[in-house]
């Protein structure tokens, strides 16, 4: 009975989200997979993996992460600098879900941010703009995610031995495929494309003159920049 | 396990779960208007295309192929499984046809 006060009840919003999620949840294992496989030959234990999976819960910043995992001389800052960076739009988004979280106490609120990810967050806007989503969909679409990461970045590490070489059959691309869709769900309109174009330009000619991860540090701050400057200078001009 | 990959580790956490806090604690603080919300908006757009264009000019034909048929499809279907898949399979092709 709803009515019945219960410490385990789970709003039927959970499950709905859950269920929701399945299609994107392939998706992600699929490049989970892909991801678990690299781990693996830029050296990383099968403990490390889980426990990066777990814990950080972020693809693109560990797709990065890879590009400098050195072991025995890992760069640990430049990691650490560099996975904030990448994942600062997060910032974006459990922003964007404060009216979800509104009616809840504050230590809800903040375990519940810790399953946020872009597809899962895109999923529940999505939602919540019809009426639905919240906080109990954003927690069962994430923990959709979480076990699909996790579990597929591992079987990816523990079965990457099988696979030689996993740009023989073109699987280093899925990440590159999954980042272009993501790009392509958050087209908003013209405004977009000044913002893309300079990061994208930014980033090929930051990563052909400095190695490392810079392209995306350059190519996010620039890009974003000509987009702001772009649209209050159109701004002030419909204004006057 | 070693130290330094254990460190490593729970830096790149510890700063992503700090970000996902953050943005739920300053989300009443965050400028709604101006030129800083201009900015942050176009934030995750500008940060994923510098994280693709890279990986599509480096590359060799079989990406750009690959990278067309990814948006293609996308545009076509609105099925992000169905993209990607399209995308791998026609790099896979192009590199087993030698054009990698």
């Amino acid at each position: 009975m709803s009515s019945r006060p219960s410490l385990i009840a789970i709003p039927d919003s959970f499950f709905l989200g859950m269920r929701m999620f399945v299609p994107v949840a392939l998706s992600i294992a699929a490049y989970g997979l892909v991801w678990g496989v690299l781990a693996g030959q830029a050296g990383m234990s099968a403990l490390e993996v889980f426990l990066m999976s777990a814990l950080v819960f972020g693809g693109a910043s560990q797709f990065v992460a890879l590009e400098s995992w050195t072991p025995g001389q890992l760069p640990i800052l430049a990691i650490v600098v560099t996975t904030a960076i990448v994942n600062l739009r997060m910032l974006l988004m459990t922003a964007t879900l404060r009216p979800q979280t509104m009616h809840l106490p504050m230590w809800k609120s903040l375990a519940a941010v810790s399953l946020v990810a872009d597809e899962n967050w895109a999923m529940t806007m999505g939602e919540y703009a019809k009426g639905r989503g919240g906080v109990a969909f954003l927690v069962g679409s994430g923990f959709c995610s979480w076990l699909a990461w996790t579990g597929s970045t591992l079987i990816g590490r523990l079965a990457g031995a099988l696979v030689d070489d996993p740009a023989r059959y073109g699987l280093d691309f899925a990440f590159t495929a999954t980042f272009i869709v993501l790009l392509l769900g958050m087209w908003k309109g013209k405004g977009d494309l000044v913002p893309w174009l300079v990061a994208a330009l930014a980033a090929i000619v930051t990563a052909k003159l400095v190695p490392g991860n810079w392209s995306i540090i350059v190519g996010g701050l620039l890009g974003s920049l000509a987009g702001a400057i772009v649209e209050t200078r159109k701004g002030r001009a419909d204004v006057a | 396990m070693s130290l330094e990959a254990l460190v490593t580790i729970l830096g790149m956490a510890a700063v992503t779960y700090a970000i996902r806090a953050g943005g739920l604690l300053l989300a009443d603080r965050l400028p709604r208007t101006g030129f800083v919300a201009a900015w942050m908006r176009h934030l995750p757009g500008a940060v994923l295309a510098a994280l693709v264009a890279p990986a599509v000019a480096g590359g060799g034909i079989a990406e750009a192929i690959g990278a067309a048929a990814t948006l293609g499809i996308y545009l076509l279907s609105r099925n992000l499984l169905a993209a990607m898949i399209g995308g791998v399979l026609s790099v896979f092709l192009m590199r087993m046809l030698g054009l990698g």
